[in-house]
């Protein structure tokens, strides 16, 4: 071997074990963070460990919404029709966040109750998330998103 | 009428793209002047079409034109006419014309600019292959995503623009990431270009050195954008989410970085020439797969377009046949590619080489992150996210040893170096950045590792872009810096900048959501939040319940802060405007929550402090700025000379 090809074959060496170990730490820092979805359903049928990471889906239980005024504290029940879960969360919820509209909580389960640490509601309010409908879909009740229509002027008075 | 005078420049737009992807390329391979001629010309028909397809939709949206499908869906006659010009490219259909337009605008460019540097040849299979890519978008746009469809009778009135685009950079965000993004195919057409020809792989590389970082400039600068507009737009305060969309903005971004530098080496030594030219079809491809992420609407995101299987089938497709007929180009032509001269463990190849590494595994990385649920969900092994500390801790990895090697590089030589001779002139910089890194974090009260860590190599890359700085000054009695030279100095110290800024929004950010009363006042964070009270506003096409703060340091009042809860006329769409004061050091920053309807006119409140948030966005101007400087090098625009080429193979021995 001539010193040239040594030496391009101790770089090449060099970066296959570097780019190895990235991956090989990448792969288990993915392990980690790997948020499983669930509905309520899911949740009420198996006992998952209780450190993992979930994203929980469904539509807000309507008038199930309130707030303690001094820790700033809301607590609803997200349910997929069959089956619904009390969460708790603090901090502001999404403009979006309506009850009876759907939403993705991400957090962990805590006896029986889910501690959210981030609440998502889409931008858009007549969007429907592809993983909540599909819950809901399973667990027998089919959300109808509609399509936005053009509607009469609605204005509100203040 | 205007709808369908768009739609027909579309129409031409496309026969032209057509005529250009093929006469030019087959002038080029018959050596016929007269067919590689009619490139520029072509271009600028093409562009011209493009130019009045994109007006008649503007124009659409101005008049208020209803028939039109596009302007029913994401106009109104509430709305401001600025912003009906942003609703322009608001949508899936306009934001593509909008994307051509752009593509036209860089072929034209490149037809303008290019015209004395490069060769006839080599002009023409550049713009024959641009032409091929917008032949591709522009059948995609008629196929699925016409933005002229008509709807008769049109409604009255249509409906709405996502309140969140209704914003001041929505003019400029999408606009400046297309440029960044389409600006990638400038690149790809060099590459494509020179392995038709065959042959030296140098000087087609130093012609298309200006046009990648300009190209790299502009998604930069478009990512920032976007960054800064969710801070203060989306309300939560945070500036990067590693949402889908905003990765699939930055894989390209990873690549773009790795490109440039992969192209000092093979422009100046001839060193990895294949690498280059991978690379150069990489930062396309990821920029399709970008487009597909976005557009097929595959990945729950934040900010996607509408779901649409056909769209997203089609980009795939088009993804895989512009990847895949590159790639077998690159299999039959490698061969031809010349090899360069080789090079020491210490030296400008290696340390470049360093970073190409780096940066190609943290793309890699986020590409994982991001496509491996859609995997997971197509295996049908269930339905599953990546949490956001994978990118963060892995990105964090990947980020100290570029920092850590990145002012090396310019004090090493090409070919080979002595590490003695390279670390120091670098000395002082290094025990400066350490204790003045160390004291800075100290005085701001931030001693944790993040914040620690953060101003030592913030400031490492800041003052070893100055050694740099200092040290040509020393050698030249007169200090004379290429474009190229200024270019990197502003770039490196630039990310210094963001790199401090990050560190400390990371590590020292405060946040609290707290009971607000008209009437109350709070201390909070060494300051004095005062709410005076909450009273109705009125905008054009909304009304708002409006929060009036007043925010005071000891007895100094520090300024006003006016937060809005916004109600949109059309499509009663809820918005949170929030307020915030900007500064050196931090930003003060209010969102309103909601009511508490407890009888007393409460509200949740959101108070946040983001120190050095400024710092990231400016570091990332800094970077833009520097990739400007850079592609403005005199070097880059010399006029072409035939006696300037050198057969293949024969490598003179060219200085650095």
């Amino acid at each position: 071997m001539t010193p040239t090809r040594k030496k391009r074959l101790t770089i090449v060496g060099i970066v296959v074990l570097s780019v190895g170990a990235a991956a090989a730490v990448a792969l288990s820092a993915l392990q980690d963070n790997l948020m499983f979805f669930v509905s309520p359903s899911d949740l009420y049928a198996q006992t998952l460990p209780d450190e993992r990471q979930l994203r929980l889906g469904g539509l807000v239980v309507e008038g199930s919404v309130s707030r303690d005024p001094e820790s700033m504290e809301v607590s609803f029940a997200v349910t997929d029709g069959a089956h619904s879960i009390p969460v708790t969360y603090v901090g502001l919820l999404p403009t979006l966040f309506r009850e009876g509209q759907g939403v993705i909580a991400h957090g962990r389960i805590d006896n029986g109750v889910f501690q959210a640490r981030e609440v998502l509601a889409r931008h858009d309010e007549t969007y429907m998330p592809n993983e909540v409908a599909r819950a809901l879909e399973a667990a027998g009740t089919p959300h109808q998103v509609t399509m936005p229509t053009t509607r009469s002027n609605a204005s509100s008075d203040y | 009428m205007i709808a369908e005078f768009g739609q027909i420049s579309l129409i031409l737009a496309l026969v032209l793209a057509s005529l250009l992807a093929t006469l030019p390329l087959w002038g080029a391979y018959r050596n016929n002047q007269a067919l590689m001629n009619m490139a520029p010309s072509l271009v600028v028909g093409h562009f011209v079409f493009l130019l009045a397809a994109f007006l008649a939709l503007a124009t659409s949206f101005l008049r208020h034109d209803f028939t039109v499908i596009n302007v029913a869906i994401n106009s109104n006659l509430l709305l401001p006419w600025y912003y009906r010009l942003v609703a322009t490219w608001g949508s899936h259909e306009g934001s593509l014309l909008v994307w051509m337009l752009i593509l036209g605008g860089w072929m034209l460019a490149v037809a303008l600019l290019s015209r004395k540097v490069l060769p006839n040849y080599f002009m023409a299979r550049v713009l024959a292959v641009m032409g091929m890519i917008s032949v591709g978008f522009l059948l995609f746009t008629i196929l699925t995503s016409n933005p002229f469809d008509r709807i008769l009778p049109g409604p009255p009135d249509g409906q709405d623009l996502n309140p969140l685009l209704q914003d001041w950079a929505m003019i400029i965000h999408p606009p400046m990431l297309y440029m960044g993004y389409v600006g990638m195919s400038v690149a790809f057409a060099f590459a494509i270009a020179g392995l038709l020809s065959g042959r030296m792989q140098k000087e087609w590389v130093r012609w298309s050195r200006p046009w990648t970082l300009a190209a790299w400039a502009f998604l930069s600068a478009g990512i920032m954008l976007g960054s800064w507009w969710a801070y203060y737009e989306l309300g939560w305060g945070g500036w990067w989410f590693w949402d889908p969309v905003e990765n699939a903005s930055f894989i390209p971004w990873l690549i773009a970085t790795a490109l440039i530098h992969a192209q000092a080496v093979t422009e100046k030594r001839g060193a990895f020439p294949a690498w280059t030219i991978l690379l150069s079809i990489a930062a396309f491809s990821t920029v399709l797969l970008g487009a597909f992420i976005v557009r097929s609407g595959v990945l729950t995101s934040v900010h996607a377009f509408a779901v649409d299987p056909e769209r997203g089938v089609f980009i795939l497709s088009y993804m895989v046949l512009v990847t895949g007929a590159a790639l077998a180009l690159y299999a039959v032509r490698a061969p031809r590619v010349m090899t360069g001269q080789g090079f020491g463990y210490v030296s400008r190849e290696s340390t470049l080489l360093v970073n190409n590494v780096f940066m190609t595994v943290a793309a890699a990385m986020v590409i994982l992150g991001t496509l491996y649920p859609l995997l997971i969900d197509l295996m049908g092994w269930g339905q599953i996210s990546v949490g956001p500390p994978y990118f963060s801790v892995m990105f964090i990895l990947m980020m100290i040893p570029i920092v850590a090697l990145m002012p090396l590089g310019p004090f090493t030589r090409w070919g080979q170096d002595d590490l003695k001779r390279v670390v120091s002139p670098l000395t002082i910089s290094a025990v400066a950045a350490i204790v003045a890194g160390t004291a800075i974090a100290v005085l701001l009260g931030a001693f944790n590792l993040r914040a620690v860590t953060g101003w030592i190599g913030g400031l490492w890359l800041i003052l070893g872009a100055l050694a740099y700085l200092w040290h040509q000054k020393k050698a030249a009695r007169r200090l004379r810096l290429t474009g190229g030279q200024t270019g990197m100095i502003l770039a490196h110290a630039g990310v210094g900048v963001f790199v401090i800024g990050v560190a400390m929004v990371e590590s020292m950010t405060y946040e609290r959501t707290v009971r607000f009363a008209p009437g109350d006042t709070r201390e909070l964070a060494g300051y004095t939040w005062h709410l005076e009270e909450i009273a109705p506003v009125k905008g054009k096409n909304w009304i708002a319940t409006e929060g009036r703060f007043t925010v005071y340091r000891g007895d100094r009042e520090i300024t006003r802060l006016n937060p809005q809860q916004r109600l949109y006329h059309r499509g009663q769409q809820v918005m949170t405007q929030v307020s915030l004061q900007a500064g050196f050091a931090r930003d003060l920053y209010i969102a309103m929550g909601e009511p508490l309807n407890d009888g007393t006119g409460a509200w949740s409140i959101r108070i946040q402090i983001h120190p050095f948030v400024r710092w990231i966005w400016f570091g990332a101007f800094m970077v833009t700025l520097g990739a400007l400087t850079a592609a403005s090098d005199k070097r880059y625009w010399k006029p072409y000379r035939a006696a300037d080429e050198m057969p293949a193979g024969s490598q003179g021995a060219q200085p650095a």
